[in-house]
C-alpha cells in the first residue's frame, strides 16, 4: 500500500513477502463487504487488522483462507496464487482461528490438536486397517507433538479434557494450538482475546510473541487497541470494506480518520473512554 | 417417582417399607415352587408343585436378588463396609423388583393368551404377581441410594479377566437357551428376564466396571468373544432351525456394521445400503457355478468375494462422488432413489429390456454351496461328536467376515481417518479449514462401507442358494438403519445387539409378523424420545445428542480418564 518505508512499518524483523493480497473485493449481492483491499505480510511480522464492527475484517480473512472466493482481485501466498480450497490453503502454510470458537466440542483437547495435523500426515486406510508401521509411527509422533503444542500454549495436563469442558480462555488457546498443529508459516487470528479478562489477554499477548519467535508471521484481527498496538509491527484499519490507513501503530493510532471511524463524529467527547465499550476500546489509552 | 413420594415420608417409612418388600420377595420366591399355569401347553410347563421349570428358576433369581438387596443392608452400615457405597442397594432393589414384576406380568399374559383366558392362571402366577406388586410398591418408598461406584474398585487383572469370561459365558448360555425356545410366550418371558437382568446389572455398575476391564484387557475380550461365538454351534447339536437363524443374524449384523461406518462414524444418512449387499450377491451369483449364471467366468470364491466387494464399492463411488459434495439431505434422497433404481435394474436385466444378466425377477437360483480348501459348506461334519450342519458352516464363515468387518471398523475408527470423521461430524467447515480432506474421507467411508456390504453379499448369495431382486428392497435398508440406530450409532457391540433384536424377534415371534412394522416403528419412536444414542451408547454420540448436558460431559470426561487409568496410576481408587 504505502510507498513510504518509514510509515509502512515494514519492520526490522520482516523478511520476504509471505502473503500478498491484491485489490481483493468480496461482493454479497448488493453489499460490497470487502472493497479493493491490498495487504502484504512478510515473514516474521505481526500485522494487525482493526476496524469497527461489520467493516469486513472476517470476510477478508475468509477470502484469504479459501472459505470465500473473492469476487475480484488475487491473493498470492509465497509467490503462488492461493489454492482454491481451505484445506489446500492449510497445506500451503496458512492456518486460522475463528471469531466464534469452532473447536470440535466433543473431542478431547489432544484430539482437536491431532485433527490439525491431518494435512501433515499420510496414514491411509490400508495403513490404519492393518496397523502398518506408518500408522504406528505417525500416531506416536502426532501424540507427542500434540502434547508439546498443548504445553506450548499453556494447556499442560488438559489433554484428556473434552474441549467443551474447558474454560473459555483455554478454548481460545486450544484453537491456536490446533492451528499451529497444521505447521503454518502464517497464522491468522480472528479476535483471539474476545471475551477474555485482562490477565488472559496479557497471556495471549505473550503467546503471540512466542509464536512469532518460532519464525511464524501473524495476521491478527482485534478490537482491543492496547493489545493491537503493543503487539503489531504494522496495523491496517478497515472501514466499510476499504483500507482507511495502514502503517505503524503510531501512525494509525494518531490518524484522525481512524478515531472518527470508530466514534462517528470527530471529538464530540463521547463515552469511548469507558473500558468495555468495544469499538473504541483502547483508543483512549493509546 | 422421586417427585411423587416426598423424601421425609420415605425416611419415616423406611423400615416398614423394607419389611413389606422382603415379604413380597419371599412370596415371589415361594411362587417359584408353585404351578403357574393350568395346562402344560403354555410357556415351558409350569404346572407342577415343587418342581420349577427353567423359566420359574430364572424368576427365582430375580426374587432372590430383591430379597438379598433388601435383607443384607439390615446387618447395618459398619458391617457392609465399603460395599455400602459400592452398590446402590435401594435403587437396585427397586430395579430388581420392577424387573421381577415385569417378568411375572409377561408370563401371566402369555399363559392367559396361550391357554385362552385368565382362568388358566394357577396360584403360583397370582402369588408372583402380588409379591411383585408388594415389592415394587415397597421399594418405591425406600430412599434413593447414591450412584454405584463399582467401576472405582481397583481389581486385579485376573478378576477382570474372570469377569469378562463370565460375561461371555453368560452371553453364550443366554443365546443358546433363548434361541432354543420355540414357544413365543416362553421366548418373551425369557426376554423380559434378560432385559430385567441387564437393567439390574447396569444399576450395580457392572457394565461400567466391565467396560473398564474390557478396555484394559482388549485381547482377552476379543479372544473370548470370538471363542464364545465360535463355540455356539456346539451348543445346538445339529439343530438346523437355530443355526439358520444364527447365520442370518450374522449376515444382517455384518451388513449393519458396514452401514455403521457410514452412518455412525461419519454421520452420513444412507437409505439405500441394501443395494450394495445386493450388488455383491448378484456379482457372486453370476460368477458362481450355478447353471443359471450368466457370465462364463467362475473364479474361486476368494476371488469372487473381492470382485463382489469391488463392484459394490465402485457403485458407491459412482453414487457418492457427485452427492457427497452437497449437504447431507441430498445424500439421503439420492441413496433412497439409488436403492430403488438398483432393484428395478436387476429386474430389467432379463434379456427383454436389456442384456440378460440376472434373469429378471426370477433371479439366479441353484447357486452351489461353497467349497473352500476342500471344506464343503453344504455337507454336515461331525466335530467332537457333535453334528455341524450346513448352516453352522456358513455361520462360521460369516463369523470370519464379521471379524474382518469389526477389525476394519475399529482400526479405522481409532486412527487419523477416524479422527477426521469425527471432526466432519462435529463441524465440517472447521474440519476443512483445518486441512481435513472432508470429501475424500466421506467418499472413503461410503465406498469402503459398500465394499464390506459387497463381501457380505457374496456369502449371502451362496447361503441363500438363490438371488432375486425382491430380496433387496427398501424395507431392508430401513431395517439395517434401524439396527444401527437402535443398537447405538458408532459402536460395535450396540449394532450387534440391535441387529440381533431386529432379526431375531420376527423369527421367534411369528404371530407378530403382521404387526412387526408397527411395533418396530413404535420402538424407534420410543428410543428416539428416551435414548436417542441407542442401547449401547458411543460416548461421543451421546454427547452430541445431549449437547446441553454438562453433567454428561463431566461424566464422559471422567470415564475417558478412567479408561486411561492404567496410564495414570495415581488416580484415586477404592482398595478392596
Ligand atoms: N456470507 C455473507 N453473506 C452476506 N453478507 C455477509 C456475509 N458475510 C458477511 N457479510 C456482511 O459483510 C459485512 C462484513 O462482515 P464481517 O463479518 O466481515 O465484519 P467484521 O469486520 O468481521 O465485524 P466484527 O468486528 O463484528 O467481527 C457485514 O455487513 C456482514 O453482514
Ligand atoms: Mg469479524
Amino acid at each position: 500500500m504505502s510507498s513510504n518505508p518509514d510509515e509502512s512499518g515494514v519492520g526490522v524483523n520482516a523478511g520476504e513477502v509471505l502473503l500478498d493480497a491484491h485489490n481483493v473485493t468480496m461482493q454479497f449481492g448488493g453489499l460490497r463487504a470487502v472493497n479493493d483491499v491490498s495487504l502484504r505480510v512478510h515473514t516474521g511480522e505481526i500485522v494487525g487488522l482493526i476496524g469497527p464492527n461489520g467493516a469486513g475484517k472476517t470476510t477478508f480473512f475468509n477470502c484469504l483462507t479459501g472459505l470465500y472466493k473473492p469476487t475480484a482481485g488475487s491473493v498470492e501466498f509465497l509467490g503462488e496464487p492461493l489454492p482454491p480450497k481451505p484445506r489446500l490453503v492449510v497445506r500451503a502454510g496458512m492456518a486460522r482461528t475463528f471469531q466464534n470458537i469452532r473447536l470440535f466440542h466433543n473431542m478431547t483437547a489432544i484430539e482437536n490438536v491431532m485433527v490439525g495435523m491431518y494435512s501433515r500426515t499420510q496414514t491411509n486406510a490400508i495403513d490404519a486397517i492393518f496397523r502398518l508401521p506408518r500408522h504406528r509411527r505417525e500416531e506416536l509422533a502426532s501424540t507427542k507433538r500434540a502434547k508439546e503444542l498443548l504445553d506450548f500454549v499453556g494447556l499442560t495436563g488438559s489433554g484428556d479434557s473434552l474441549s467443551r469442558n474447558l474454560p473459555y480462555g483455554d478454548q481460545r488457546r486450544l484453537e491456536i494450538a490446533r492451528a499451529l498443529a497444521t505447521d503454518p508459516k502464517l497464522l491468522l487470528l480472528d479476535e483471539p482475546t474476545a471475551g477474555m479478562n485482562p490477565q488472559e489477554t496479557r497471556q495471549a499477548e505473550e503467546l503471540i510473541f512466542k509464536i512469532r519467535d518460532l519464525g511464524l508471521a501473524i495476521l491478527v484481527i482485534e478490537h482491543d487497541m492496547r493489545f493491537i498496538f503493543n503487539l503489531c509491527d504494522r496495523v491496517a484499519c478497515l472501514v466499510r470494506g476499504e483500507v482507511l490507513v495502514e502503517g505503524t501503530g503510531k501512525v494509525v493510532q494518531n490518524d484522525p480518520r481512524v478515531i472518527e471511524a470508530y466514534i462517528g463524529a470527530p471529538a464530540t467527547e463521547p463515552d469511548w473512554q469507558q473500558p468495555g465499550d468495544r469499538p473504541g476500546e483502547g483508543v483512549a489509552d493509546a | 417417582m422421586r417427585a411423587i413420594i416426598p423424601d421425609a415420608l420415605k425416611l419415616q417409612l423406611r423400615y416398614p417399607a423394607r419389611a413389606v418388600g422382603i415379604l413380597g420377595a419371599l412370596a415371589m420366591a415361594a411362587a417359584v415352587f408353585m404351578p403357574w399355569a393350568y395346562g402344560p401347553g403354555a410357556l415351558d410347563n409350569m404346572t407342577l408343585w415343587a418342581s420349577p421349570s427353567p423359566l420359574q428358576l430364572f424368576f427365582g433369581v430375580l426374587a432372590l436378588l430383591v430379597l438379598a438387596l433388601l435383607a443384607i443392608p439390615l446387618v447395618g452400615k459398619p458391617k457392609l463396609g465399603r460395599w455400602a457405597h459400592i452398590l446402590a442397594w435401594n435403587t437396585s432393589a427397586k430395579t430388581s423388583a420392577i424387573s421381577a414384576l415385569a417378568m411375572a406380568g409377561v408370563a401371566a399374559i402369555a399363559i392367559a393368551i396361550e391357554l385362552g383366558g385368565v382362568v388358566n392362571l394357577d396360584p403360583g402366577a397370582w402369588v408372583a404377581l402380588v409379591g411383585g406388586v408388594l415389592a415394587v410398591t415397597a421399594t418405591l418408598f425406600l430412599p434413593d441410594s447414591p450412584p454405584p461406584s463399582l467401576e472405582r474398585v481397583k481389581s486385579a487383572k485376573w478378576l477382570q479377566i474372570t469377569g469378562i469370561a463370565l460375561g461371555m459365558a453368560a452371553v453364550l448360555f443366554g443365546a443358546a437357551y433363548g434361541l432354543g425356545l420355540s414357544d413365543a410366550g416362553a421366548f418373551l418371558t425369557f426376554a423380559a428376564f434378560l432385559v430385567g437382568l441387564v437393567l439390574i446389572l447396569r444399576q450395580f455398575g457392572v457394565f461400567d466396571w466391565l467396560s473398564i476391564a474390557a478396555a484394559n484387557n482388549r485381547q482377552v475380550l476379543v479372544l473370548s468373544a470370538f471363542t464364545v461365538a465360535f463355540a455356539f454351534p456346539f451348543t445346538q447339536d445339529g439343530s438346523d432351525a437355530t443355526m439358520s437363524v444364527a447365520a442370518q443374524v450374522l449376515i444382517f449384523a455384518a451388513t449393519a456394521l458396514g452401514l455403521n461406518i457410514v452412518v455412525g462414524l461419519v454421520g452420513l444418512l444412507d437409505l439405500g445400503y441394501i443395494a450394495f449387499l445386493g450388488a455383491g450377491a448378484f456379482t457372486a451369483a453370476v460368477l458362481s457355478e450355478s447353471a443359471f449364471a450368466t457370465i462364463d467366468f467362475h473364479p474361486p470364491f476368494v476371488i469372487t468375494v473381492l470382485i463382489s466387494g469391488a463392484v459394490a464399492s465402485l457403485l458407491g463411488l459412482v453414487i457418492g462422488a457427485p452427492t457427497l459434495r452437497v449437504s447431507g439431505d441430498y445424500l439421503a434422497i439420492v441413496t433412497l432413489a439409488f436403492g430403488e433404481i438398483f432393484r428395478i435394474t436387476m429386474n430389467n436385466l432379463d434379456g427383454n429390456d436389456g442384456p440378460n444378466l440376472t434373469h429378471g425377477s426370477n433371479g439366479i437360483p441353484g447357486i452351489p454351496d461353497l467349497s473352500l480348501l476342500g471344506f464343503d459348506f453344504g455337507q454336515p461334519h461331525v466335530i467332537l461328536g457333535i453334528d455341524i450342519g450346513r448352516f453352522a458352516n456358513y455361520y462360521w464363515l460369516m463369523l470370519l467376515v464379521m471379524g474382518l468387518i469389526i477389525v476394519v471398523f475399529t482400526n479405522l475408527n481409532h486412527s487419523r481417518i477416524g479422527r477426521g470423521w469425527v471432526a466432519i461430524r462435529e463441524d465440517e467447515l472447521a474440519a476443512e479449514a483445518m486441512g481435513v480432506n472432508t470429501f475424500a474421507l466421506k467418499l472413503l467411508a461410503f465406498s469402503g462401507g459398500a465394499f464390506l456390504a459387497g463381501v457380505a453379499g457374496a456369502v449371502k448369495a451362496h447361503y441363500d442358494v438363490s438371488v432375486t431382486p425382491d430380496q433387496y428392497v427398501f424395507l431392508e435398508s430401513a431395517f439395517l438403519l434401524a439396527a444401527v440406530v437402535l443398537g447405538g450409532m458408532g459402536t460395535v457391540a450396540g449394532v450387534l445387539i440391535g441387529a440381533t433384536i431386529l432379526k431375531l424377534l420376527p423369527e421367534k415371534l411369528r404371530f407378530f409378523s403382521d404387526y412387526r412394522l408397527l411395533l418396530f416403528g413404535l420402538l424407534m419412536v420410543v428410543m428416539m424420545r428416551f435414548r436417542p444414542e441407542g442401547i449401547v451408547a458411543d460416548e461421543r454420540r451421546q454427547l452430541e445428542f445431549h449437547d446441553d448436558s454438562e453433567e454428561l460431559a463431566d461424566e464422559v470426561e471422567e470415564e475417558l480418564i478412567a479408561h486411561h487409568a492404567h496410564l495414570n496410576p495415581d488416580r484415586e481408587v477404592f482398595e478392596l
